[in-house]
């Protein structure tokens, strides 16, 4: 396929706003993502602050909403509102958003030597349509009854029903609905664009044995976005029609709400329940597999060694592609499900660990006999193992059906989510950030203040999410506005702890923030290889496009180690004769 | 000098070591925060409880001891092989094996324990045979309370009739006594009231939309879902007085969605059936 180079656009507008370089496309989307963070982060505060210090008044709250916070108070079904935009906030538009999206759409053609992704109007468009996606989100914070408090999973006949069953459920879980419902359609166009790309673009001599494990991440996360989102579209379509049409797809008949007998029919709640954890389990892979990609390929770069068991790991993470969508029912031990089902399901979720299990112990026979660089990056990469096996080994527990029937939806799961997709996503997103950051500002970020970032997210985290665990094991009920009864009131002291570390782990992303926009501007220059690393996307300058032409591959995504030149690396554009050293 | 040397020489001798140093000190503390169970589950009152309590501090030993292990190696690799001049990368290929064949025994391992400990455990719960003594109660969650229905003598539960529920008059399950013959003689309560030592078939269901049954010391949590009767079965063994929560997003006042279950013996039992006949 020939393809003749499209002409740089001109005007402002085009290159910088409605731009279709995949480079352009891609810092958009990570800026997205860090806007949509740091406002998650903000909801996470209010939030600890409350259930921590029960009547504590927030000042200011009150100009965001006079009824939900009324003089800086948050009440009960406010906090819900928080809670519910903040898990859809951080699991869409962060989660979601940044390890796939901003990393995928910016380093995915330049590793694999295409000069642009496949479709690049379909990529501004799936950037767009997640922008507007997020808006109408936001917008929830400003329509009268506020946003909506079933939770980021909304579970029917809450979600389905209106104003009757609480507030923010009118205008507000509509709003939901169709955010959700765009973010859908945009992760599904942008990942049609990725599966393209990656199969179809790759340069001469870009065999799939030497794609970066990052391409391979970034192509099967595409594929579990594409089956699993079309899945959840569906979902919301239905959920927006119980709630509009009239129609029964997720509520029972006979239900009596605030006195009034609901006039559905025949509806089973537990059919969302199936949709939305069809959707919901691969999507904790979504979040996480791109970090497979990532931690795999910096450890290499910053332990000079080879990846260990290249086709491994890969194998690794097509079987967790696979069984994600197998594991669903996990998620439902305590629904109403058949018991047996839940035995039966609890096997697969057992047996994903197994890859997770191998790519952990693979990543740590990486570092045996390596040459470590603590840059901030390779910091965070270690971090991100640390995590993971942390947040892992909690969920083998949960994988037990009759444990999670004593932890579920306590604050123990709380912590295993957080741990394993929340933090250890972040740690990779923070780890990519800054590995391309030189890539894709021609600065360096500054190391010091990268490196006093990561001590304190690091200690911070965990300081955070273990003593969570031991409130769950204690039987702490996640999702609660205050801690009213004698049950709950000992655990006080083990918030506050907790919520002192958010605020302190929080305060310290401000140094992330700081770092970034100031050496955006004034940072180090970096040079075309800061690294030293192997991929493609170090062949050339950012403003100079790949050319695919021009590029011919003839070596493997991973050769660190003594070489016949003086370096302990060899480019995978490098000429055939350049070689490792047996 | 490149950059990364630059960098390196600026970190590398004392990154690694304050990582395994901080990460080995996390380890140890978390490992022995469990270790010393301060915090920790109420102890149980039922007969299943101790079947899911072995299965929980078995699982809890396992994946304590793998925690502890995996980043204790994280630390002591970090904290060994940084790069240092004249020193060469290892590379392992044969290692793949190694992990190979350790992920696959642990996984293995795993496997058993949730076909053995945790098979009995799980099925406990659900899968308890109905005996001759047993009680027959059936709970009903609605925004933001619980209420308990129990046959009666003549041990069946009266039809329920939706659009005869009204709080007002105390018909919280829309019972019509007046020409149900079955719904005359039975018990509504606001508290779970139990013998002890008397196997339960409680009967789960919901008016408006989803809640649940979270008895810590039963050990047992159970969505309420509305449409659906979905029973549990146990026997409590303490005399006591514990908290029913509920633990599924209800709506504004979930947070205060509480009742209470109070075992009793079999005579303060009857006296309080009497009593509210």
């Amino acid at each position: 396929m020939t393809r003749t180079p499209a002409s740089p656009p001109s005007g402002l507008l085009r290159k910088y706003v409605f731009s279709t370089d995949h480079k352009i496309i891609g810092i958009q989307y990570f800026l997205l993502s860090l806007f949509a963070v740091v406002v998650g982060m903000a909801l996470s505060w209010v939030m600890r602050i409350h259930v921590a210090w029960s009547g504590a008044r927030i000042l200011g709250l009150q100009f965001l909403s006079h009824t939900g916070a009324p003089g800086g108070y948050v009440t009960p079904e406010y906090y819900l509102s928080l809670l519910t935009l903040h898990g859809t906030i951080m699991i869409f538009f962060v989660l979601t958003t940044a390890p796939q999206n901003a990393f995928g759409s910016y380093v995915l053609p330049l590793q694999i030597g295409a000069e642009e992704t496949a479709f690049p109007v379909l990529n501004m468009l799936s950037f767009w349509l997640t922008t507007l996606a997020l808006i109408v989100l936001m917008a929830t914070l400003f329509v009268a009854d506020g946003p909506p408090i079933t939770g980021w999973t909304a579970y029917p006949p809450l979600s389905a029903l209106g104003a009757e069953a609480g507030p923010g459920l009118a205008t507000g879980q509509t709003l939901w609905i169709i955010s959700i419902g765009i973010f859908s359609i945009a992760s599904m166009i942008s990942s049609l664009n990725f599966i393209v790309t990656f199969v179809d673009m790759r340069c001469p001599g870009m065999s799939f044995t030497r794609v970066p494990l990052t391409c391979w991440a970034w192509f099967i996360t595409a594929i579990l976005i594409l089956l699993s989102f079309a899945v959840l579209l569906a979902a919301v379509i239905l959920l927006l029609l119980d709630r509009t049409a009239g129609t029964s797809f997720f509520v029972p008949a006979n239900l009596l709400v605030s006195g009034k007998i609901e006039p559905y029919s025949g509806g089973s709640p537990l059919l969302w329940q199936h949709l939305f954890w069809f959707f919901g389990h691969p999507e904790v892979y979504i979040a996480i597999l791109p970090g497979f990609g990532i931690v795999s390929h910096l450890l290499a770069c910053f332990s000079r060694k080879p990846v260990l068991g290249y086709k491994v790991i890969l194998a690794c993470m097509l079987s967790i592609g696979f069984l994600s969508f197998i594991v669903w029912g996990h998620h439902m031990f305590v629904s109403g499900m058949s018991p047996l089902s839940g035995f039966l399901f609890s096997i697969p979720t057992i047996i994903i660990s197994l890859p997770a299990t191998l790519t952990t112990l693979l990543w740590l026979g990486m570092l045996w006999g390596g040459r470590l660089h603590f840059t901030t990056s390779m910091m965070f990469c270690l971090a991100f193992i640390s995590t993971f096996i942390t947040g892992g080994l909690s969920g083998i527990l949960l994988a037990h059906p009759a444990i999670d029937s004593y932890l579920h939806a306590t604050y123990f799961v709380v912590a295993h989510l957080h741990m394993v997709m929340g933090v250890s996503a972040i740690f990779a997103i923070f780890a990519a950030t800054y590995f391309w950051f030189p890539k894709m500002f021609d600065r360096m970020l500054n190391e010091r203040l990268g490196l006093t970032h990561f001590a304190l997210t690091f200690i911070g985290v965990y300081c955070i999410f273990i003593p969570m665990h031991f409130l769950g094991l204690g039987g702490s009920p996640r999702r609660y506005a205050m801690l009213t009864d004698d049950f709950l009131s000992p655990t006080v002291s083990l918030h506050r702890f907790i919520t002192v570390a958010a605020l302190v782990t929080g305060a310290a992303q401000f140094i992330f923030l700081f770092n970034l926009f100031r050496s955006m501007f004034t940072g180090e220059k970096a040079g075309a290889n800061p690294w030293n690393a192997t991929s493609l996307e170090w062949v050339t300058g950012r403003t100079r496009s790949l050319g695919s032409a021009a590029i011919l591959v003839s070596h493997g995504p991973y050769e660190y180690g003594e070489t016949s030149t003086e370096r302990d690396f060899v480019l995978q554009s490098e000429r055939p004769e350049v070689n490792l050293k047996p | 000098m490149d950059r990364l040397q630059v960098i390196g020489l600026c970190v590398r001798l004392y990154m690694g070591k304050f990582f395994g140093l901080v990460l080995a000190a996390i380890a140890f503390t978390t490992f022995a925060l469990f270790a010393s169970r301060h915090w920790w589950m109420p102890p149980g009152a039922s007969q299943g409880a101790p079947l899911l309590d072995r299965e929980l501090r078995w699982g809890l030993i396992d994946i304590g001891i793998i925690f502890l292990l995996a980043q204790l190696a994280l630390a002591v690799f970090v904290w060994r092989f940084r790069a240092r001049a004249g020193i060469k990368a290892n590379t392992f290929p044969q290692a793949v094996r190694v992990a190979l064949i350790a992920a696959v025994l642990f996984i293995t391992f795993e496997l058993f324990s949730a076909a053995t400990l945790g098979w009995r455990a799980w099925a406990g719960v659900y899968a308890g045979a109905t005996r001759n003594n047993t009680i027959s109660v059936e709970a009903m969650g609605q925004q933001f309370a619980y209420y308990f229905r129990y046959p009666g003598v003549d041990g069946k539960f009266g039809q329920v009739h939706v659009e005869k529920i009204d709080p007002s008059v105390g018909n919280y399950f829309g019972l019509d006594r007046a020409h149900d013959g079955d719904a005359k003689d039975d018990i509504v309560s606001a508290e779970l009231v139990l013998p002890v030592d008397r196997p339960v078939d409680l009967i789960l269901d919901a008016q408006d939309v989803i809640h649940s049954f979270y008895v810590r010391e039963l050990r047992i949590q159970q969505d309420m879902v509305p449409g659906m009767r979905i029973p549990v079965h146990f026997t409590p063994t303490k005399i006591g007085k514990y908290e029913i929560a509920c633990t599924q997003l209800c709506g504004l006042g979930h947070y205060r969605m509480r009742a209470y279950l109070e075992v009793m013996s079999e005579e303060d039992f009857q006296r309080w059936m009497l009593a509210h006949r």
